[in-house]
């Protein structure tokens, strides 16, 4: 879909700690629980970048730490140039009107007091854009964008469905007409017919209006079919970066391999035929990671240098990047 | 093979202050020994408490099984007494339930809960029952199981303890084993270890296996023969590989078409089912699905269709045939 485009969004060495703490009157610092440890990568103008990986790995911490809806420990988040971590108020606020987020759960991530709305006007206000009947025009223009009866604006988000309200949720992230949309889990919530129906949206939506996602997912199987190129994450780093029909054709990393194996495939007739890989154990704690590779407890092909030392992400052939010893 | 279950027009309804919510219309299905059935649908289609209903595990009031039978080794667990029922329950017909991290007493050991039903079916004493407990573990899995039968559950993972679910569900023997979406809340990797587990212990076991999920491709694998339904009724019936390449009822073509495919080379849009599932308490007049369907008639506006065999083991309940019948374009519209 995309050829080689501008850098839309670079990360520079993101880390996300969150500090464990003892003590009920003095906190003591006594560890960290590294969810985000060292990402950098690339975001493409107009292309749809996935990450992958399984509950737990970081995926959503970057996602949120990206926005700086946490401050992150260490690391650049270049936007357009700029780097946003270090702004500070007026300047990251009007930063993030060019940056939006569609959240994982529909039914916890509208606030059920506020109408339609509301809830979708209320970017507009915070950032003081339109006023009255012009907004409210606006408001209505969005519901129609994200296929919403308009005439649903004074309603409640306990009257729809979860596939309407993810719609909603949509359309609040389209309010400020961003550049970039960060989308987590947006369908996990979901039943299948209703997915495929929000996927179409997202893909109908990123023609029309040109936007950048980045789509957070543990589904494989829904990230290819989105996704322009993808990452796959493993315990807060990165194990692989490329494009999708590359991965698909030809993982390299261990983990790739059998996350890809693991995913059921829903044909009875390949299934039948299907070698897996099968994972032993169990995620090691991030509070705790192994030395050397992260992977190395649960990786089939684990030899010596992997217990020792940590294998650096870097780009096998073009555009191909692993973090593994064996290549 | 011998028949095991027989389950013939059950009727699971749920009396609320909104009006009667209709769970499960009328299912009928059979199982045989050692077969493992798959049953597929969304959320509120009924498949939950329609196995639910089997050994009736319904909350009465407000649910109540108004209608059917259950013949399972030819007595009707629907007509049995408390007591009996229950005796039936973890020991013929074992369950593992959806989340593993509720359906466990936290306040009990892992040992505790898996001996429980051993000492209560099988009248262990204490000593043989953990004997068994260990065995249980080590079967499904669980590494240095004689220490670990001492932990709580918060001690283990979410695989761990889906695992441990399975132990319990399999303490008995049971002849059948009902799993209610067993890998919904795990991983992909964690539920690819279950699936194998199962699909091992069901062939060293030999038990009979109900299999609920909305994931149809957790099931392509795994089961025999596969239920789709919808809307509390079953929609198609049909042997697993036929279900796949030749699927018969609107409803099952668009499932399989809204399902992204990790080994297919994608691009194309999604053949999305428009609209929404009917609500229960007011189901509409006709065929349920008609709503949502490409291939509508008249007729779907005013008769339901009858679940009719279609081919060998193969019945849909649909009034056109989808591999001729086109498309239609023009399609009959109802003001509702």
């Amino acid at each position: 879909m995309s050829e080689q485009k501008d850098v839309l969004l670079r990360v520079d060495g993101l880390k996300m700690y969150f500090p464990i703490t003892q003590g009920i009157v003095v906190q003591r610092h006594v560890g960290d629980v590294k969810a985000v440890d060292g990402l950098t990568f690339d975001i493409h103008q107009g292309e749809t970048l996935g990450l992958v990986g399984e509950s737990g790995c970081g995926k959503s911490t970057t996602g949120r730490a990206i926005l700086q809806l946490y401050k992150p420990t260490a690391g650049q988040v270049i936007f357009e140039g700029e780097d946003i971590t270090a702004m500070r108020g007026e300047s990251l606020r009007k930063m993030r009107r060019r940056m939006q987020m569609i959240f994982q759960d529909p039914y916890a991530s509208l606030n059920p007091r506020m109408t339609v709305g509301n809830i979708v006007s209320e970017p507009l206000e915070v950032h003081s854009l339109f006023n009255g009947k012009e907004r409210r025009e606006k408001v209505k223009e969005l519901l129609d964008v994200v296929g919403l009866n308009p005439y649903f604006v004074n309603r409640y988000p306990h009257e729809f469905s979860g596939g309407q309200r993810q719609r909603i949720g949509v359309a609040r992230a389209l309010a400020l007409n961003p550049d970039f949309i960060v989308c987590d889990e947006p369908i996990s919530a979901l039943d299948v017919s209703i997915q495929a129906q929000v996927i179409n949206l997202l893909e109908d939506l990123q023609q029309e209006f040109g936007l950048t996602y980045l789509f957070i997912a543990h589904d494989l199987s829904v990230v290819r079919h989105i996704s322009d190129r993808i990452a796959v994450m493993y315990l807060g780093k990165l194990v692989e970066l490329t494009t999708r029909d590359e991965l698909y054709a030809n993982p390299m990393h261990p983990y790739s391999q059998a996350l890809l194996s693991a995913v059921p495939i829903p044909d009875p007739v390949v299934e039948e035929k299907r070698q897996r890989v099968i994972l032993e154990g169990d995620v090691p704690s991030p509070a705790n990671p192994p030395k050397g590779c992260n992977f190395c407890t649960r990786c089939p092909k684990a030899f010596e240098p992997c217990y020792e030392t940590e294998p650096e992400f870097k780009e096998i052939e073009s555009g191909h990047w692993v973090a593994c010893h064996l290549y | 093979m011998a028949r095991l279950l027989e389950v013939n027009n059950l009727r699971t309804q749920f009396f609320t202050q909104d009006g009667v919510v209709n769970a499960v219309n009328g299912i009928s299905y059979t199982l045989d020994e050692g077969e493992t059935l798959g049953i597929v649908g969304e959320s509120g289609c009924g498949k939950s408490v329609g196995v639910m209903s089997l050994i009736k595990l319904i909350p009465t009031p407000p649910g109540k099984i108004v209608e059917g039978s259950v013949i399972f080794n030819g007595e009707n667990l629907i007509d049995m007494s408390d007591g009996e029922i229950r005796s039936v329950r973890g020991n013929k017909i074992g369950m593992i339930f959806q989340d593993p991290m509720t359906s466990l007493n936290p306040v009990l050991t892992i040992g505790r809960q898996i001996q429980e039903a051993l000492e209560l079916h099988m009248g262990m004493d204490k000593a043989q029952s953990k004997a068994r407990a260990i065995e249980l573990l080590e079967l499904v899995g669980i590494p240095s199981a004689a220490d670990r039968i001492n932990d709580y559950p918060h001690q283990f993972s979410g695989g761990m303890r889906q695992r441990v679910m399975i132990a319990i569900g399999l303490s008995c023997n049971p002849q059948l084993l009902i799993a209610d979406e067993p890998t919904t809340a795990l991983d992909v990797t964690i539920q690819a270890q279950i699936v194998d587990l199962v699909k091992k212990l069901r062939d060293d076991l030999g038990m009979a296996i109900i299999w609920i999920t909305h994931d149809l491709g957790v099931v392509a694998g795994l089961a025999d023969r596969m239920l789709v339904m919808y809307a509390g009724m079953i929609v198609e019936e049909a042997p697993v590989k036929e279900l796949y390449a030749n699927p018969s009822h609107p409803y099952t073509v668009g499932l399989l078409g809204s399902l992204p495919r990790l080994d297919q080379v994608s691009g194309e849009k999604l053949d999305s089912i428009e609209g929404l599932p009917p609500d229960l308490i007011d189901l509409p007049k006709g065929c349920p699905f008609h709503a949502r369907c490409k291939y509508r008639i008249e007729k779907c506006f005013t008769e339901n269709p009858p679940l009719k065999t279609i081919g060998v083991g193969h019945k849909a309940a649909c009034w056109i045939d989808v591999t001729k019948d086109p498309i239609t374009t023009e399609r009959p519209y109802q003001e509702v």
